[in-house]
């Protein structure tokens, strides 16, 4: 994911925004989507398992989830006036049968 | 009049085991070829060094630093993964997953560096791994693998 897609609000996964200094802290910011398989995927994925390797269908779906669960979180951000996300944590759950949890988290803050 | 159904029945049973071990060739060829192209790309790339902890280079400042992610969800092939439930019964080292994951972490920091080529380095390299096997049913679902790597890709001054 690269700056230029969330505009105004820059993401990083340590605790500063390199090359500036927080004057604020907003607190916990999180984002999550929670994805199903598609069925024509999951048809093409069980070819793949006969010679295993990269699953590029669920590589893309899982991807674009995390997208959105990030956009999510950005915009929690905007909302509370931050321009930066600190401190970034992804997690990714199986939950219910064939359904994957993306979550993203971090910390709102103004830097400048 | 018994023969037809005969050779159905060796068919049916000797089916499966065709495709296991067909897909057991096809695969190793792959994951050599797979290998491979990791060990190029890893060359390639060696000048963006990737830093597990926060700081990299004490000495020089960081300009700018920016989130990048990377995932990749792989699998075994069936006969893998049926050799490698046998261990169950006796324990020790599963070679097959532990070459499955070697390959898919190597490639997704591989992702990972290929995003900013223009990065002076990456800095808290983070490396995680879930499996999407579903929580209810053992057979049903696909029960992928999947490795996600992600880091800040600094610039120094």
């Amino acid at each position: 994911m690269k700056l230029s897609e969330y505009g105004d609000v820059v993401l990083t996964n340590v605790e500063q925004v390199p090359g500036k200094t927080i004057v604020e802290h907003y607190g916990l910011v999180t984002g999550n989507t929670v994805r199903a398989k598609h069925f024509g995927r999951d048809i093409a994925a069980s070819f793949k398992n006969l010679v295993g390797g990269e699953l590029k269908g669920y590589t893309e779906l899982l991807g674009d989830a995390r997208t959105q669960a990030t956009t999510r979180m950005v915009e929690q951000a905007r909302a509370l006036g931050a321009n930066a996300v600190v401190n970034v944590r992804f997690s990714t759950s199986a939950v219910a049968q064939g359904a994957a949890e993306l979550y993203v988290y971090g910390t709102a803050v103004r830097a400048e | 009049m018994e023969n037809p159904e005969i050779i159905f029945q060796i068919l049916f049973y000797a089916l499966p085991v065709l495709l296991a071990v067909f897909g057991l060739f096809v695969g190793s060829f792959l994951e050599r070829r797979h290998f491979e192209s990791i060990r190029a790309r890893e060359q390639q790339t060696a000048g963006l060094p990737v830093f597990p902890t926060r700081t990299a280079d004490a000495a020089r400042v960081i300009e700018s630093g920016e989130l990048v992610v990377a995932s990749v969800v792989v699998s075994l092939d069936y006969f893998k993964k049926i050799m490698a439930s046998f261990r169950n019964i006796f324990g020790g080292n599963v070679r097959s997953y532990e070459s499955l994951l070697d390959r898919a972490k190597r490639e997704a920091i591989l992702r990972l560096k290929e995003q900013v080529p223009e990065s002076d380095a990456i800095i808290n390299l983070r490396l995680e791994t879930s499996n999407l096997a579903s929580v209810q049913s053992r057979k049903k679902g696909i029960g992928g693998i999947e490795v996600i790597a992600y880091g800040t890709a600094i610039r120094y001054r």
